[in-house]
């Protein structure tokens, strides 16, 4: 597939955008100044102040002389390269590599991208349209390299299209400027008298070597497609990125997972062949009006079936607003990981059942949230309340081992409920407790097990637990917070026996 | 002639009964009885309650409804619900635990012989979730059971999670924690377990095993009752003495 590469050029970048911010400011001319070795220099003039004669780069105080009604607002910092980053990302509904050339342009790689459109020129005029339609004055050209583009874009018409091939033709009338050379090399070029590139590309190259140095030679190749220029993207390409772009704005929830379907089913079909399964996907839509809007989902285990995600798709679609219509649709899989090798003709019922209960868990962390689903594994830990940890994966086990030599409630309370007992004797189990306004009289009891805090965790109190059965057949576990002799030593209780 | 006149009585009334064992196996066949061989069902271990079922077998892939009133009698509930699922489901299977609060605490599952690390809970705070939850779990086939955790079940809701089984084959408990009424559900029994005073033998201190009091409500197709049962070396055992623990009553004394 042949390269096709779109310059833009911005004649009054930084001008546009102020009067875009102050409609006000449109048809009079402004200029925007920056301190600079103690004088305010113009950094930028707009259309009206440039046909008065005030160009960037003059000192503000002559400019007052030329023009004294003059608008002179302050220039930002970075404010250029902010704006064309904003830009270039802008224009990645046209083309998904979109770089910024400074100081006022922007790159695209349009390969492969145009015939979307119908053609190069509906493509263009496309994005001529929508930019001029923001209010920005731009110079368009489309060329097989970066530097043809570039240079038709500077010095054509306002939209070039040079076609594949005929790059070297199109340079020929163009001045050497086109060619992105520097301020020296150009003085010297025009002190020459070469005024146009035809003059000199026949030269011998060791002859343009020595006069002009090798940066001449290197941008004439990288303009007629013999050397590789590498066009920076203002946003790497996603390794697992689908698109679809749809020529009718898509408004109904039908429309949305017909789109999603066939994104996944690509999607699921490239990690497949991969041998990967994605954990994240991000599911970016583009409205007509230049809104996105996004749906994460995330999966507990790495899964490559179109149905299972488009399951856990199913209830975020609603949340998508398209207003006036999604036109491109965008599915990026962010966090990737390799499927355990599974033989497809050889599934044991474990490992199928595996696959189902994860995909079942994902559905409900779907809906509920992944905080709310836990699986717990031994911990060596003998404070009750850390003796379980909860476990991260689905699959993990861990090395400890449940304990069940001591005996321990099925039912415990997340906050030990303070009780008021009748104990006889220090340490031994309490006559009766009253829990929740009732009297509960103890028949048989068991204890007490010291548990000492884990002082290198926490510091507190010793508890010493009871187990007990009171008249009516209920077993209860009770604890007593410190010592008997203590006198503010509290009982709890902290969990019911089965 | 006399023995064969009885003989021949003694025929028809054998006929008799196979007729009607026969119409009664198609009458449940029609209410989508779905018939647990006992074959397939090798782990029973409840004993004498599961001749209240029909076809004397605990049955699986259904949904089963237990309340429960006091804490006390949920944590006895969940202990009884820890109990069946050793002995009566497939050993080393998936369950799906599904709350609205966190009270189970799992290394004590160790003591009714599952492993609580097979054990998935979910946490959901709003009853109308749960029960979607209960439902989505009971659909999926990899799961052996799910216990739902939940107040509140009406009709409607409970016909639905009886279909979602039919399919999956899960086998459903749910355990309503002090309903406010205690309404016609589609579940296909109702239990409700109250905690009994255990016995030590002589001498011995401390609190014994768990002993509970199992009301079998109703049952669809079955017989209800009441039992005496007792979780001992991972099994049930079942009590002989009917004593109900009465709270004893209390005399002044009087000076």
């Amino acid at each position: 597939m042949r390269k096709r590469f779109v310059a833009i050029w911005f004649r009054h970048l930084t001008t546009d955008w102020v009067a875009r911010r102050k409609p006000e400011l449109r048809g009079v001319p402004f200029v925007l100044a920056m301190p600079e070795h103690g004088r305010m220099v113009v950094k930028a003039a707009n259309i009206s102040a440039e046909e008065q004669g005030v160009y960037a780069g003059m000192v503000v105080a002559d400019c007052r002389a030329i023009l004294p009604s003059l608008h002179v607002l302050p220039q930002r910092h970075g404010r250029a390269e902010r704006l064309l980053s904003a830009l270039a990302e802008w224009c990645m509904r046209y083309t998904p590599v979109a770089g910024v050339d400074l100081p006022d342009g922007v790159l695209l790689d349009a390969s492969g991208c145009a015939h979307l459109w119908g053609g190069e020129r509906q493509y263009i005029n496309d994005l001529c349209t929508k930019l001029g339609n923001y209010g920005y004055d731009v110079r368009v050209g489309i060329a097989d390299t970066i530097g043809a583009a570039w240079a038709v874009s500077r010095f054509g018409g306002a939209i070039s299209i040079v076609e594949s091939g005929r790059q070297a033709e199109a340079l020929l009338s163009l001045p050497p400027a086109a060619l992105r050379l520097e301020g020296a090399i150009l003085e010297r070029l025009r002190k020459l008298g070469l005024h146009q590139i035809r003059s000199f590309i026949q030269m011998p190259r060791s002859a343009l070597r020595r006069r002009f140095s090798q940066s001449i030679l290197t941008r004439l190749d990288q303009a007629l497609g013999q050397e590789v220029e590498v066009l920076v993207p203002v946003r790497p390409p996603e390794p697992f990125l689908e698109r679809l772009p749809c020529l009718e704005p898509i408004r109904t929830a039908a429309g949305i997972e017909i789109a999603l379907k066939q994104l996944l089913e690509r999607i699921s079909a490239r990690l497949a062949k991969e041998g990967k399964g994605l954990r994240k996907c991000l599911l970016k839509a583009y409205r007509i009006d230049g809104d996105v809007q996004q749906v994460e989902i995330a999966t507990g285990y790495p899964s490559h079936s179109p149905t299972h995600l488009f399951k856990l798709f199913e209830h975020k679609i609603s949340s998508l607003k398209p207003d006036l219509g999604f036109e491109l649709f965008i599915l990026i899989a962010t966090g990737v990981e390799d499927v355990p090798v599974i033989q497809d003709a050889l599934w044991t019922a474990a490992s199928r059942n595996d696959i189902v209960v994860a995909e079942l868990l994902d559905r409900i962390a779907g809906r509920v949230g992944s905080s709310c689903i836990h699986r717990y594994v031994p911990v060596e830990h003998h404070w009750p309340e850390r003796s379980v940890k909860a476990a991260s994966t689905l699959l993990e086990k861990s090395p400890a081992e449940w304990r069940t030599d001591l005996p321990r409630p099925i039912h415990i309370l997340p906050i030990p409920e303070e009780i008021a007992v009748t104990v006889p004797i220090p340490d031994y189990p309490p006559m009766l407790f009253r829990y929740k306004g009732e009297l509960h009289h103890i028949r048989k009891a068991d204890g007490p097990e010291r548990i000492e805090r884990e002082w290198w965790i926490e510091d507190g109190l010793y508890r010493d637990y009871y187990s007990v059965e009171d008249d009516r057949g209920a077993r209860y576990w009770l604890f007593r917070l410190g010592s008997y002799n203590d006198s503010n030593s509290k009982w709890f209780v902290h969990g019911f026996f089965a | 002639m006399q023995t064969s006149f009885t003989h021949d009585k003694m025929n028809v009334l054998a006929a008799k009964t196979d007729i009607i064992r026969r119409l009664q196996g198609e009458i449940l066949a029609l209410q989508r009885h779905r018939k647990t061989e006992k074959s397939e069902n090798g782990y029973s271990g409840l004993g004498q309650i599961e001749n209240s079922f029909p076809g004397a077998v605990f049955p699986m892939g259904v949904v089963h409804e237990f309340t429960s009133g006091a804490a006390e009698a949920a944590a006895a509930t969940n202990g009884f619900i820890a109990g069946l699922l050793s002995k009566c489901l497939p050993q080393n299977g998936v369950y799906a635990w599904v709350g609205t609060r966190r009270t189970v605490f799992p290394p004590t599952l160790q003591l009714f012989n599952i492993d609580p690390g097979s054990v998935f809970f979910i946490d959901v705070p709003n009853p109308k979730d749960a029960l979607w939850v209960i439902e989505e779990a009971l659909k999926c086939e990899g799961l052996t059971a799910v216990i739902g955790e939940i107040s509140e079940l009406t009709f409607t809701e409970s016909r639905r999670l009886q279909l979602a089984v039919e399919k999956s084959r899960v086998t459903g408990f749910i355990h309503r924690y002090s309903p406010r009424t205690e309404n016609v559900t589609a579940c296909v029994s109702r239990w409700k377990i109250q905690p009994l005073a255990s016995e030590l033998e002589a001498g011995m201190p401390g609190i014994g095993l768990p002993r509970w009091n199992v009301q079998l409500l109703k049952v669809r197709n079955g017989k209800p009752g009441t039992w005496q049962v007792e979780w001992c070396d991972n099994s049930f055992r079942y009590i002989q003495s009917n004593v109900l623990n009465l709270p004893q009553i209390h005399k002044r004394k009087t000076g």
